[in-house]
């Protein structure tokens, strides 16, 4: 059997592999550098990015529940061009694709970010993340109206000339619809899921945990939503689809890539298992190896029925 | 230093009470160097509630033996696993996390190390370093009874102890901010984990009497290395994380009151 092939393509973006790390849960890689070479991914996502700096919620942000987590973050962040000068010299020299997720309150303000980040040569593509649900303004506002999703995308892509993926929201009555409409608005691929919209309450204190009462639950609670999800929307969409939603051990990912995912990403493992990312990768090829599978092709959306 | 990734083995577990275990584990490989302050993000294995790791601070570490020592309370589920693991069970764990506490600019006098409940565990260590360095750590424990109070000898042996409790079984009755020895003498530099309460009192303490403080902060965190930014403190430079830039704080750089 000859060498695998675990190249796969999302709308023009090249990657070595399908593994990915998922915005918000990898920093922007440095704090994963001690425990293995980063490089060895297909990309990674930066942290959720806005136009102007982010303190983010109050504490506590975090409130874990049975096999996941809740976070309220909201997307802390020191803006763009603290971004662009701080931090991306730093990231000059990665050989994985790095993806910036940007955000925004109003579509001005996703607009000017995305016009900032086109300038970046080592930046091929952005994730436009209209779906966070721990922001007050936008975020999920976006994601969870075919109206909203359709103006946002539509305006974000006069201005990005690269690869455009848009990161669908859970919390919606038909994913696949609001995927139909990124399609149609001139998305180059669509990620999903984001954070399902849940709660957590100290029965003890009578209060609620998090700062903001409500949060964003991942981990492998919502793994079979998501992967339900991502096979709807890979029906949906001829475009490519990122999965991810409690993605934990490469069969995990083998499911996403069957429903139909042409890569997954890695979130909240990474952040119970540093190395999740990489052993993913690892488990992936080997379970070509054992099926003798030469191209991870192959495997996309080959589910039988 | 690098932080790793290691199957420790637990070469003893001892219940020093009902609420809390020690546990002490070996490693195949080297230790990195772990400095008081630091903490260990320790997976719970057989548990089907818990999903993350729990942050548990460096109580004890000797690296000519490549051992460790875990002062674990029994809180959740989470804890209460890792209260059950026997000699020989594999203990994985991310270390070293966070950063350290500074030694006293100050070489005359003495330091004062203030520990309340779990949070005792990294004033043992700090205390050794301290004496090391040619300081004599006067430690102060507070715990609401005698049988609360931890690794009384092993502080005995580091330097002079004062206890407090609320039941008036042991040192002095009430919480350690009420201990007689705070106003008999100055420290040159204090240390403090323990309870919220406890440590704002500590912080209050310390600006009254213009001494430097630092304090090690117990924040909910998920991964421990600064990726999930969950367990951000307030402070005078914004939020930021209490697991890269704390756990420990110097209380000039926190927003608490008085």
């Amino acid at each position: 059997m000859g060498k695998l092939d675990l190249s796969v393509n999302i709308g023009g973006l090249e990657l070595k592999n399908p593994v990915m790390t998922a915005s918000g849960t990898f920093g922007y890689g440095e704090e994963f550098a001690d425990f293995y070479d980063i490089n060895d991914l297909g990309g990674i996502l930066v942290k959720g990015t806005t136009l102007n700096h982010r303190e983010g919620n109050p504490y506590p942000r975090m409130a874990e529940t049975p096999s996941g987590m809740l976070n309220a973050v909201g997307l802390q962040n020191k803006g763009v061009d603290y971004f662009v000068k701080h931090i991306n010299p730093g990231l000059l020299g990665l050989r994985t694709a790095v993806l910036v997720n940007v955000n925004g309150s109003t579509i001005e303000e996703y607009v000017k970010t995305a016009q900032i980040v086109n300038e970046l040569d080592n930046i091929p593509a952005i994730e436009l993340n209209i779906s966070c649900p721990n922001v007050k303004e936008g975020g999920m506002a976006f994601g969870v109206s075919p109206k909203q999703a359709e103006a946002v995308v539509k305006a974000v892509r006069e201005v990005y000339k690269k690869t455009l993926i848009v990161k669908l929201s859970p919390n919606v009555t038909d994913i696949a619809e609001i995927a139909r409409v990124a399609e149609a608005s001139g998305a180059d691929g669509v990620s999903l899921i984001n954070t399902l919209l849940g709660m957590a309450i100290d029965a003890e204190k009578q209060r609620p945990i998090l700062s903001t009462i409500t949060g964003g639950l991942s981990g492998p609670a919502v793994k079979p939503i998501a992967l339900r999800m991502v096979w709807q929307v890979a029906q949906a969409v001829k475009i490519p689809v990122i999965g991810m939603g409690g993605i934990m051990t490469a069969t995990d990912a083998i499911e996403f890539l069957l429903a139909g995912a042409t890569a997954i990403q890695v979130g909240t493992a990474n952040f119970v298992e540093p190395t999740a990312a990489i052993d993913i990768l690892h488990g992936i090829e080997e379970y070509m190896s054992r099926h003798g599978i030469e191209s991870v092709q192959d495997i996309i959306g080959a589910l039988k029925y | 230093m690098k932080k790793k990734i290691i199957d420790l083995a637990v070469t003893a577990n001892i219940s020093l009470n009902d609420n809390y275990v020690l546990i002490k584990a070996t490693s195949p490989t080297a230790l990195p160097k772990c400095e008081p302050g630091q903490f260990a993000q320790l997976r719970v294995d057989g548990s089907s509630t818990t999903f993350l790791r729990r942050p548990i601070s460096i109580n004890w570490i000797d690296t000519s033996r490549n051992e460790v020592w875990f002062l674990i309370q029994k809180v959740g589920d989470g804890t209460n696993q890792l209260s059950t693991y026997k000699i020989g069970d594999k203990l994985n764990v991310v270390l070293p996390l966070g950063n350290t506490f500074s030694l006293p600019l100050c070489s005359t006098k003495r330091p004062l190390l203030v520990g309340g409940g779990v949070g005792v565990a990294p004033m043992l260590c700090l205390g050794k370093k301290l004496k090391e360095h040619g300081f004599d750590p006067i430690f102060l424990l507070g715990a609401r009874s005698k049988r609360d109070l931890l690794q009384l000898e092993d502080f005995e042996a580091l330097g002079t102890v004062y206890t407090t409790t609320e039941d008036d079984s042991h040192g002095e009755k009430g919480y350690v901010t009420n201990h007689s020895l705070l106003n008999q003498l100055e420290f040159c530099q204090i240390y403090s984990c323990g309870p919220k309460p406890m440590m704002e009192a500590v912080a209050s303490y310390a600006r009254r009497t213009k001494t430097a403080c630092e304090v090690s902060l117990e924040n909910t965190m998920a991964c421990g290395f600064g990726a999930c930014l969950c367990c951000v403190e307030k402070t005078t430079k914004g939020h930021i994380c209490a697991c890269t830039d704390g756990p420990v704080f110097n209380i000039n750089d926190l927003l608490w009151e008085n």
